[in-house]
């Protein structure tokens, strides 16, 4: 069960002929889907798109009764391949993953596809992770749609024109025989919209048809001695299929206007930032009106010769706004107008930055610097108000004052996060035996190497903890630590890393964090999971896994809290004479997705009158001294500091904030390490029983006696 | 084109992740639907929502202003610096970060702060003090603003029972920025169906600190209840110079409570010599008597094992748990400790002669050693638990014996004769010895780790006599005694001081 439902949103995708949408982009996308009648629907989730594999899970029912199969894919090499289908039989298909890590998954099967080439319509739906909210190293995946050759549609980021872009996509793939990627960037995955929807469509040719009607067709199978004549076709016929396609159904857009001896080209999910750019500087308006006309490429690749010598012609100078690097853009406008003889000047990144998101700030003066150069007489804003100079000042002003107090603040684990107790386990042994070398993963845990654990030397993508730390694999007076999280070790860590480390009779350890869910994807089911789902099968044991690959020394740790049995285990696989890979698998469930799950019910049961404990933490301000030594091992964001009450003293003191949801690590930690007897933890119980209130009154009554003569003590004085 | 060109309202809200920002966000949006607007929203989430900074941008353009042929507006995903006109934040430091991205500013902005702080966790990890200037960040904030309406929203919103989301809500409705009538807000409230009062409370309280300023925290009366026995010590502290009379009142009733009336008459004598090197070699500032004052009230009221388990039943401790935990009516409260003793603690508590052997002895000290190699929770709110503890406050009367009594006495007397004869010939640099004990606190290997680090400044201190600043030079070493649990900090401080040694010979 994912971390945010979709149950009542996916109502949206019944909506019929002329019904008006409002909605997520990713919403919209699903219904265009259904709209396009699609057969099958596949993907890894990974943001921005983790929520398009959160609604298809939720919409499974209306799947179904579509006809279309949806799978959560093992991961994007899985959900590429699983375009397979739309090789030989006319099925719609469409699969999605974050990009452009996943597409480096996923390139294998897709190079396969894209070689042999489709009959049925393939989708790929493209989360391009760039750009401020980015989790992953900043790439494009243009280079990949050239590589491989697969179409890449960039359609401006409004509800219509991502709906027309899908719909499009399956005939431009069908028409060409190729398969077609849909960027869509961080904040156009999000973006809140409307449109017009149509009926949806249930394909006359379905899996069943497929299943049983088996075709093959050798000249579509990426093998020597087809794959030279796929190459051939890709240019002959491919190709000029596609430009054709994209020509007659005008995919791409052009915006005429009056300064019409110069003109901008850009991608079309930049189209609605350059837009601002140019009303800010009084040269467009709120509804795409520009001075300058603009030639918008909803499709990136392939370019349109014959578009690009048509838009350029009488234009003395045009600016490409292309965001990322390399610029392959203007590089191909380049050539294209090269071949074409035709002189127009191409400006592009040397009036906008090659790298880095292209916000509204940065595109508005690129295209200042652009028409100042190009056409002077065109007025820019109206003369600065008179007041602008001192107002300047204040900026000036306000900026210092802020210089230096503004902390980064990364993401970090959850409050009652079970990986914490295990970063707090490590910074114990490491106080015992040293530093080791830690090669981390991707997942939550990654969050390891910010302060306050700073753990973790290198991060070589999903699942490959272990393999990160495969080199250092020889007779030495420390092992080294590997990372990864049950996400990663489904998706490929049990060969990658594990079955590698077995092969190659490797000494490290491997830490597998099992929280049950894929969870800095957004608490999506995987193969461990813990609970029971009627869809999928989950509760597969991680550690038979490991040990079905050939590891003997795996230890299981079932509640992570305990700090004490993770420190003495970590330092046992660390220390031990046993040849071979050790492998821990600490175990204990997302709090994040757990606290979703229970709150609720214990909200109910309290309702019902049921007897519920709630625990949580706090410090006693009185004994705190503020060395703050517990955040240093724990970090959690219910644990923070306020102003000392005492007066004698100055450092904050500790303090635990309501949010605590009582995960005990607290309690662990001070016992662990040794720190102080300031933490307690108090337990509230409503709806308590008869013996409880029993229990209590003696308690009062005895604790009470006590607590008097104290108070008589402390007044006396 | 026409002039004047309708224009988007563009608001920007910065928040960190699970604090409801979206909410806020979609609140707007469901607002200005209904009122005529078309409404576009994007945000960032991703793992930032994973408690780290992110935000949300909204525009809403008037319906109005458009037409049949004029199309759909397009409208922007990103803020543009400069172009904003209402930003929010649910938190200072992410106020500051507005400032700073440049999207507030003095000609357009009208600026919503929750002026709470949710500390960044390099604040939070600091040995001492990391926090910043929340003043600073708030004048940032006032200077770069066309209007600032601050106020703190997360108490609001604690105090209403509800999220932040709602009281942001009821601010911006009582800025009177959107042209859109109060009632329609709450209508939007209710629409969202989910904790529809709560949010309401919290909306109301949000609106009312927009419009007539969040009420400033009264500061709480200082007790003034003095009992007998420290009367005539208390008239005593009055004859001391304004700068220390407040730590030393509140010194003699530290020490008073931590062992007896006797114990506060030794504070005050201990300190008289201090006040008298202060009233010679001082410099009008007062400093050296208020801060010596302070650290020694604080370093006769060590925190041990008998200090620990009396602070832990006293019926104001009980009381303050039961505030904190908001324990609700009908609801029993349990509370258990986390204690871990060790045999060092034991010896600390044992008569001076007997600890001494315990520490020295074979096998009895690995015995308890053994014994006490896990820690133990111990429920104060049971009978036997604090009977226990009970127990271990009673033990008070023979503090005066105990081992660590004697050690942390024989500690502060050499501190205390340190900055004496220090102060004769450098009053600055015996101002900064007496600072430099707060370096020894904490329990178990915080404080043995701080003690440590306290005895090697004391050993460098000839030789940062014979630096041209001795002063400034202990305040860097002690700042830097306090920059990590490793030392690593301090060791590289103290290399630096061997040139600057060299250069002034």
């Amino acid at each position: 069960m994912a971390e945010r439902s979709f149950k009542e949103e996916v109502q949206k995708l019944k909506l019929g002929e002329g019904d008006e949408f409002h909605g997520e982009g990713i919403l919209a996308v699903t219904k265009a889907l259904l709209q396009s009648g699609v057969s099958y629907v596949a993907g890894y989730q990974g943001a921005p798109i983790s929520h398009l594999m959160d609604v298809l899970a939720d919409a499974n029912d209306i799947l179904e009764e579509l006809g279309i199969h949806f799978e959560n894919s093992a991961s994007e090499a899985t959900a590429a391949a699983t375009l397979a289908a739309s090789v030989n039989y006319p099925l719609r298909g469409a699969v999605t993953f974050k990009s452009t890590v996943g597409t480096n998954v996923a390139s294998d099967a897709l190079a396969n596809l894209a070689s042999g080439g489709v009959t049925g319509g393939a989708l790929i739906i493209i989360g391009e992770d760039y750009g401020e909210g980015s989790s992953i190293m900043q790439e494009r995946v243009h280079a990949f749609a050239m590589k491989s050759m697969m179409w890449l549609i960039d359609p401006r980021p409004n509800l219509p024109s991502i709906v027309r872009a899908v719909e499009t996509a399956f005939e431009l793939s069908e028409i060409s025989n190729t398969p077609v990627m849909l960027e869509l960037r961080i904040r156009a995955c999000h973006v809140y919209g409307r449109f017009t929807t149509k009926a949806n469509k249930r394909a006359e040719f379905g899996l069943t048809d497929a299943l049983e009607n088996p075709r093959r067709d050798l000249n579509r199978i990426a093998m020597p001695p087809m794959v030279y004549v796929h190459e051939r076709d890709k240019w002959e016929t491919r190709w000029p299929a596609a430009v054709k396609y994209i020509q007659d159904n005008r995919l791409n857009e052009f915006f005429d206007g009056d300064a019409d001896d110069i003109g901008i080209v850009v991608q079309g999910g930049i189209y609605n930032t350059t837009l601002r750019g140019l009303e800010l500087l009084g040269l467009a308006d709120s509804f795409g009106n520009s001075k300058v006309p603009i030639y918008v490429l909803n499709v990136t690749y392939p370019l349109v010769d014959a578009e690009f010598v048509r838009f350029c012609a009488g234009k003395k100078a045009i600016l490409v706004v292309e965001e990322g690097q390399p610029d392959f853009i203007e590089q191909n406008v380049n050539t294209i107008l090269r071949r074409a003889d035709v002189q127009t000047k191409i400006h592009g990144k040397d009036m906008l930055p090659m790298a880095g998101e292209y916000t509204g700030g940065v595109v508005r003066e690129g295209l200042r610097k652009f028409i100042e150069r190009t056409r002077p007489d065109l007025t820019l804003p109206p003369a600065p108000a008179a007041d602008l100079v001192p107002l300047d000042k204040r900026r000036a002003e306000a900026q210092a004052l802020m210089e230096g107090k503004v902390h980064g603040r990364p993401p970090s684990f959850c409050t009652g996060c079970p990986e914490r107790p295990i970063f707090a386990a490590m910074k114990l042994v490491e106080r015992e035996l040293g530093q080791h070398h830690v090669s981390a993963d991707i997942g939550c845990h990654l969050f390891s190497i910010f302060p306050p654990f700073s753990i973790g030397a290198t991060t070589m993508g999903y699942g490959l903890g272990a393999a990160g730390a495969s080199a250092l694999n020889v007779k030495a007076g420390k092992r080294a630590i590997a990372m990864m999280g049950d996400g990663g070790f489904w998706h490929n860590g049990l060969t990658s890393g594990v079955g590698n480390a077995v092969f190659n009779k490797s000494d490290n350890v491997l830490i597998i964090v099992d929280n049950g869910y894929s969870a800095a994807t957004g608490g999506q089911d995987i193969p461990s999971s813990f609970h029971l789902q009627a869809n999928r099968s989950t509760q597969n044991s991680i550690e038979k896994a490991v040990r079905g690959v050939g590891v003997n020394w795996v230890k299981t740790i079932t509640h992570t809290y305990d700090v004490a049995k993770m420190r003495d285990t970590l330092r046992e696989a660390l220390t031990t004479k046993e040849q071979g890979p050790k492998v821990i698998v600490a175990q204990s469930e997302c709090m994040l997705n757990k606290q979703r799950r229970i709150r609720p019910l214990i909200r109910k049961a309290a309702e019902r009158g049921e007897r519920v404990v709630r625990e949580r933490f706090g410090v006693d301000a009185d004994t705190c001294t503020g060395d703050h030594s517990c955040i240093r091992l724990s970090g959690c964001p219910s644990l923070t500091i306020a102003p000392n009450p005492d007066p004698l003293r100055r450092e904050p003191i500790t303090k635990v904030i309501n949010s605590c949801v009582g995960c005990g690590l607290c309690g662990e930690v001070s016992h662990a390490a040794v720190l102080c007897p300031s933490f307690y933890r108090a337990s509230l119980i409503t709806n308590p029983t008869g013996w409880d209130r029993f229990k209590a009154n003696i308690r009062a009554a005895v604790i009470g006696f006590f607590q008097r003569r104290i108070e008589r003590r402390l007044q006396a004085a | 084109m026409a002039s004047p060109a309708p224009r988007p309202i563009t608001i920007a809200i910065l928040a960190m992740g699970g604090e409801g920002g979206g909410v806020l966000a979609e609140w707007i949006v469901d607002l200005a639907e209904h009122a005529g607007y078309i409404a576009q929203m994007t945000s960032v989430p991703g793992v930032a929502q994973r408690t780290g900074a992110t935000n949300y941008y909204v525009e809403l353009f008037p319906k109005t202003a458009t037409s049949s042929n004029s199309g759909p507006p397009v409208l922007g995903l990103t803020p543009v610096a400069g172009d904003v006109d209402i930003v929010i934040a649910s938190e200072l430091m992410e106020a500051g970060r507005a400032v700073q991205r440049g999207l507030v500013t003095p000609d357009r902005t009208t600026f919503i702060v929750s002026t709470n702080r949710v500390y960044a966790m390099t604040e939070k990890i600091a040995i001492a003090d990391g926090r910043v200037d929340s003043g600073a960040l708030l004048e940032g904030c006032r200077t770069a603003a066309k209007r600032l309406i601050s106020g703190d929203m997360a108490q609001l919103a604690e105090s209403t029972g509800s999220m932040i989301s709602s009281v942001l809500f009821g601010a911006l409705a009582g800025a009177n920025v959107l042209p859109i009538q109060r009632m329609a807000f709450e209508a939007a409230i209710r629409r969202g169906g989910v904790g529809v009062k709560e949010s309401v409370a919290a909306f109301n309280a949000g609106f009312a600190a927009a419009t007539d300023g969040v009420p400033a925290n009264a500061a709480e009366p200082l007790a003034t209840h003095v009992s007998a026995p420290l009367a005539p010590l208390m008239a005593e502290a009055a004859a001391y110079p304004e700068q220390a009379r407040m730590y030393i009142r509140a010194g003699i009733e530290r020490t008073a409570d931590y062992q007896d009336a006797t114990y506060a008459r030794d504070y005050l004598a201990r300190l008289k010599p201090v006040a008298e090197t202060e009233r010679k070699y001082g410099n009008g500032s007062g400093l050296l008597l208020a801060e010596t004052a302070r650290e020694l009230a604080l370093g006769m009221s060590y925190e041990d094992t008998v200090r620990v388990a009396e602070l832990k039943i006293r019926p104001a401790r009980f009381e303050r748990v039961r505030q904190e935990v908001q324990i609700a009516d009908g609801q029993i409260l349990e509370i258990a400790e986390f204690f871990h003793p060790r045999v060092q603690e034991i010896a600390d508590t044992l008569p001076a002669g007997l600890g001494r052997w315990l520490l020295a002895s074979g096998w009895p000290r690995r015995l308890l050693e053994r014994l006490t190699t896990k820690g133990k929770v111990l429920k104060t709110s049971s009978v036997s638990g604090f009977l226990m503890l009970y127990f271990v406050a009673s033990l008070k009367p023979t503090r005066r014996r105990s081992l660590r009594f004697q050690n942390e006495q024989a500690f502060l007397d050499a501190w205390l004769r340190k900055i004496l004869d220090v102060a004769q010939t450098n009053y600055a640099l015996a101002v900064e010895i007496a600072l430099t004990r707060t370096l020894v606190k904490g329990y178990s290997d915080t404080h043995e780790r701080g003690r440590e680090r306290y005895d090697v400044l004391m050993q460098l201190l000839p030789r940062l006599m014979e630096l041209p600043d001795p002063a400034g030079a202990l305040a860097k070493l002690r700042k830097a005694a306090l920059a990590d649990d490793t030392g690593a900090a301090l060791s590289s401080a103290i290399k630096d001081i061997r040139p600057l040694a060299q250069a002034a010979e």
